[in-house]
């Protein structure tokens, strides 16, 4: 169940996500879900990749500074309350959250998000034990 | 001295001359070493000009004999140490006898003098003390005229404003971008410069502008001196200029300047610009004989309107090797390098950034990643670069700041890389 994305390391210039993105897009990979950590001078992009491994291995070909981390897709209830019940599961559990974000592609009723956990294991134990819905990697390339 | 006719001086100088070179010939393995090479033995110098039958000592002899071994006196005779930065990450360690203080404080004296201190004065020092020449060379010149002095190191503006009120401080010596500093400060406090006691300033470690000095004239309502000097050869004090501000007459009975071709090391013909070249007279604790200071000039031997006929020497235009002086502190990239290759997450291309922002040097570091890091977390690399942050402020002795870049993104030179850029300009 834990998905693979891809961080990349990028300088906070004009114009250097666009060359980022544009080796993506010459290599035929779509960015599922993605989310930008940014300091003064230097950000972090994680984003989810249909093939992760290639989506790198390019991505260091052409000079970027990139790995992969394991994180979890979890899918969430559209409605109030929703979020609160993940949240509240990992809080019992205690399990850390590193970070969260959405993915763009969601069903109706229900929001996709990604996080890094700091233990996936058992985060995922947690979950599935409670009824709680994980994607994999193949869902998540749909 | 300084008004001494030519003849006087040379003879002086040479008998001088002729003292080091036995005494470092004696006393010193490197000179007996590099000297019984070139075929030349002290009896050899017979006249000034043949200083030129001996061999050039040089910045990496000095790292190379690393700490003392340049000492042509025994450590019981040594009563100072200073030292300055030097190629190899390892300063250049400097030792003084009494009789060299004695020298330095008279070299310094001599340029206060020349911006017009006297017995009388409030000698204000805003130089770093320490292992630095600047703060004790300037102390040391002060009290050999017998002037007031207020040993303030430099930093805490507000309180240097004080005491230059309160003081009654009628001479400031710092460097001159912290002059401006301070010149500023006095803006902001909304003083009147004329307010102040000040009516010169003697200042040096650093290059600087007319520009600048016009500034500092202003702001601070006084005469501005240069001076010149470097911690192997004294400190502070080799050169002062008087009121003419045409060139700093170079302390002759103490220092004999050359101008080589730093390529050909060929002595120049006079007034032509080249690297000079300094042979200390009468040093005992280290004497240098015919060191390469890297810094480019000329020398101005026409008459002074101030009476003095020691020789000029012009300002600094830059330097023959890649040493950069930032906020007064000599750093070569040869250090930063030294750190970056500590580092298994950086790779050996970089590039240093050198500018001047509201008169203060700025000094910036970009540095590629290596392969292979895992990049996914903010705190993984703050972490990398406070830890590279601290390498180099241990290894330079100021801050730098530091950027990383993904692979391949500076730009690749043929040839020699080009390592620093360095957008202060110095009109």
């Amino acid at each position: 169940m834990l998905v693979k994305q891809m961080s990349v390391f990028v300088e906070n210039t004009t114009g250097r996500l666009a060359d980022l993105t544009k080796i993506l897009a010459e290599n035929d990979i779509d960015i599922k879900a993605s989310t930008i950590a940014d300091t003064v001078d230097f950000g972090i992009l994680r984003c989810i990749v249909e093939d992760p491994e290639k989506a790198t291995r390019i991505l260091k070909e052409n000079g970027f500074t990139a790995s992969i981390t394991e994180v979890i897709a979890v899918s969430v209830e559209h409605k109030p309350g929703g979020y609160h019940k993940i949240m509240a599961l990992l809080a019992e559990a205690h399990i850390g959250v590193d970070y969260i974000y959405s993915a763009i592609n969601s069903d109706e009723g229900e929001a996709v998000i990604i996080m890094k956990m700091e233990d996936p294991k058992k985060a995922i134990e947690v979950l599935t034990n409670n009824g709680v819905k994980l994607f994999c990697m193949k869902d998540l390339a749909k | 001295m300084e008004c001494s006719d030519r003849p006087t001086m040379r003879a002086l100088q040479l008998e001088k001359l002729k003292k080091t070179v036995k005494h470092g010939y004696e006393n010193v393995p490197h000179y007996r070493q590099s000297m019984d090479e070139a075929g030349v033995k002290p009896e050899d110098i017979k006249t000034l000009e043949d200083i030129r039958k001996l061999p050039f000592i040089t910045k990496e002899n000095l790292a190379a004999n690393y700490p003392t071994g340049l000492f042509a006196k025994p450590m019981t005779d040594i009563v100072r140490i200073h030292a300055s930065s030097g190629t190899t990450g390892k300063p250049k360690i400097v030792g003084y006898t009494q009789s060299d203080l004695d020298m330095w404080g008279e070299c310094v004296a001599r340029g206060l003098t020349m911006a017009g201190a006297g017995k009388d004065s409030v000698v204000h020092v805003s130089y770093g003390y320490g292992l630095f020449t600047g703060g004790l060379g300037a102390h040391i010149g002060a009290e050999a005229i017998g002037a007031t002095v207020i040993p303030m190191s430099s930093g805490n503006t507000q309180k240097q404003i004080m005491f230059l009120q309160d003081m009654n401080s009628t001479v400031l010596c710092c460097t001159p971008s912290y002059a401006l500093t301070i010149a500023e400060g006095v803006k902001k406090a909304g003083l009147d410069p004329k307010a102040l006691s000040l009516k010169a300033g003697v200042f040096g470690a650093e290059p600087w502008t007319q520009g600048m000095r016009d500034k500092i004239e202003e702001g601070l309502g006084i005469k501005a001196h240069d001076i010149y000097g470097l911690s192997e050869v004294m400190g502070p004090g080799v050169s002062t200029s008087c009121e003419a501000n045409n060139g700093m007459h170079i302390q002759e009975d103490f220092f004999f300047p050359e101008i080589i071709d730093p390529d050909t090391l060929e002595v120049l013909p006079e007034g032509e610009k080249g690297e000079l070249v300094i042979t200390t007279l009468g040093k005992e604790g280290m004497p240098l004989i015919r060191y390469r200071t890297r810094d480019i000039c000329y020398l101005m031997r026409d008459k002074c309107s101030c009476g003095r006929t020691t020789v000029r020497m012009s300002r600094v235009f830059g330097r023959s090797d890649d040493m950069l002086i930032i906020r007064g502190v000599n750093v070569f990239p040869s250090q930063v390098e030294t750190v970056i290759a500590k580092f298994s997450e950086l790779t050996m291309n970089y590039k240093l950034y050198v500018g001047r922002e509201n008169n203060t040097d700025t000094f910036a570091l970009a540095v590629e990643l290596a392969e292979g890091l895992a990049i996914d977390d903010i705190g993984f690399v703050e972490a990398i670069r406070s830890k590279v942050d601290h390498a180099l402020r241990d290894m330079l002795g100021i801050g730098c700041k530091v950027r990383f870049l993904n692979a391949g993104t500076l730009p690749r030179s043929e040839g020699k890389a080009v390592r620093v850029e360095d957008t202060r300009t110095l009109g």
